[in-house]
């Protein structure tokens, strides 16, 4: 009966998990290997990949970006998905790796703190929340098996130690801190090897912004996968900041002025 | 063999329903009224920590009146089915109604076929979106259900409560600070005493926050809403 159910903790994962295990992230489970000679395992049909997502520390919290282009093997199958989500007034959560789970594993995710939330009457710690995520990852391994990698990364704001904090991700579920900055995806290497040098210690808002563009940017023009800002059809990187005050959108137009500015001292240097 | 004791289906209904009543009455009450910018309701509790009152999805509160463990299990079981609904359809689904449907069956089935009823009344409220009508949704320890409009009352003294509001409470268009006060009033009249804002918890489904519109009202902020006059 409905309401009669044995009680599930708070976790609205572990819920779903028990009550609806068709409708989970974690479906479907492992396809049984067809015994072939040739030992190979039976390709998936090709499906859109995230690419490129970042995390970066300032002094007011965490800034996070990520490109707009889904990637279908050679072809582009996406200009505008989102791979940067808000999850609660103190975090967000920005994912890589095949489309289709990972933006159900940040919905999950969302409702999950949420539901908690609700039930608790209390906020999970920022510690708490990576934890959980780090669960869910190890929950999609079976999928991972099958070549359907997801592989997020976590920003929050703790409000006890009053800081911004990142976590990585590997596709076992290992969970890892960055105390400067992070990226992940097909351009995870270009962007990071961007930032390497240019990161500080205290940056501010706008560095931060300008930085996680020029990475973004560097990303898009050695990875193909990876998609740079579309000035004809108006598109640009998404990005976010999680500070004390909670969890911002950075405005549109800032972010095309920055990409302007990149591509013209780019142009300069040519 | 001893045959069991005859009794009479309506004799054990009365007894159930006297039984459950009595344990709901002995309870403090919540009130739940309609404002210009949404729905308030407001407790008499004097726990800070052990709410009445919840936020259960993005345009709806749950709030229990009875025995704390029996609405306690009523809310979390209300909080994942409107969680699993959200998740399997869309947010927009979630509804008010849906969800006092599924309190009422479950409340009535435990009334009718268990031993011991549920000693509790509970208030599924909803803030409408745009023009839309706000719901309130009152459900009985017997799983009956009433659509209130304007105010609703349950717990305590339940129906004191409901003559003294219905006479006094006029238009959904009342301010926030109004309809605290006036509830106030109500609670204070009918329990013969001076209720502070420390012994209150008081929450509003706010019609203008976008996503979720459930937020409480600290202590603090109900002494600064109530003394601007």
């Amino acid at each position: 009966m409905l309401f009669r159910d044995d009680d599930s903790g708070s976790s609205f994962y572990d819920f779903l998990l028990s009550k609806r295990p068709e409708a989970s992230a974690r479906f479907p489970h492992p396809i049984p290997q067809v015994q072939s000679h040739a030992q190979a395992p039976a390709a998936l049909p090709p499906f859109p990949h995230g690419t490129t997502i970042l995390a970066i520390r300032y002094q007011d919290g965490v800034l996070m970006a990520g490109d707009r282009q889904a990637t279908e093997g050679f072809q582009v199958s996406g200009r505008r998905i989102e791979k940067v989500f808000k999850t609660d007034d103190h975090s967000t959560i920005a994912i890589a790796g095949a489309a289709g789970p990972a933006i159900e594993l940040a919905r999950l995710f969302q409702i999950e703190l949420e539901h908690y939330e609700k039930l608790e009457g209390d906020i999970l710690s920022c510690e708490g929340k990576a934890n959980k995520l780090a669960q869910m990852v190890r929950g999609n391994l079976p999928m991972a098996f099958q070549g359907l990698v997801v592989i997020p990364i976590f920003a929050g704001y703790d409000l006890k130690r009053r800081e911004g904090r990142i976590f990585k991700y590997d596709v076992t579920g290992g969970r890892y801190e960055e105390i400067e900055y992070y990226a992940v995806g097909s351009g995870g290497k270009d962007a990071r090897d961007t930032m390497k040098p240019l990161y500080r210690r205290d940056l501010t808002e706008p560095q931060a912004l300008k930085i996680a563009m020029e990475a973004l940017y560097n990303a898009a023009e050695e990875d193909v996968g990876t998609g740079g800002p579309d000035f004809v059809r108006g598109i640009y990187p998404i990005a976010k900041v999680i500070t004390e005050h909670g969890v911002r959108d950075v405005e549109t137009p800032r972010i095309a002025e920055i990409c302007t500015a990149l591509i013209e001292n780019r142009r300069e240097r040519a | 063999m001893a045959l069991p004791y005859y009794v009479s289906p309506e004799q054990m209904m009365a007894d159930k329903a006297e039984y459950a009543k009595k344990g709901i009455a002995k309870g403090r009450s919540i009130i739940a009224m309609e404002y210009a910018d949404g729905v308030l309701l407001v407790a008499d509790n004097p726990s800070a920590s052990l709410h009445k009152i919840s936020e259960m999805y993005d345009r709806m509160a749950f709030a229990g009146a009875g025995k704390y463990n029996e609405f306690e299990m009523l809310r979390k079981a209300g909080i994942r089915h409107a969680d699993l609904k959200g998740y399997m359809y869309s947010r927009e689904d979630v509804t008010a109604k849906s969800l006092a449907n599924a309190y009422s069956q479950t409340i009535g089935t435990v009334f009718s076929n268990d031993p011991k009823p549920l000693e509790v009344e509970i208030l599924v409220v909803e803030v409408g979106e745009g023009e839309k009508l706000n719901e309130i949704y009152r459900i009985s320890f017997d799983g009956s259900i009433i659509d209130e409009r304007g105010v609703a009352a349950i717990g305590g003294k339940a129906e004191a409560l409901m003559a003294y509001l219905k006479n006094r409470w006029s238009t959904p268009s009342v301010s926030l600070k109004e309809a605290l006060r006036l509830s106030i009033e109500a609670l204070d009249t009918i329990t013969s005493q001076k209720l502070g804002a420390d012994v209150l918890e008081v929450a509003v489904l706010d019609r203008t926050r976008p996503g979720r519109t459930f937020r409480r009202i600290t202590p603090t902020e109900i002494g600064s809403l109530l003394k601007v006059s």
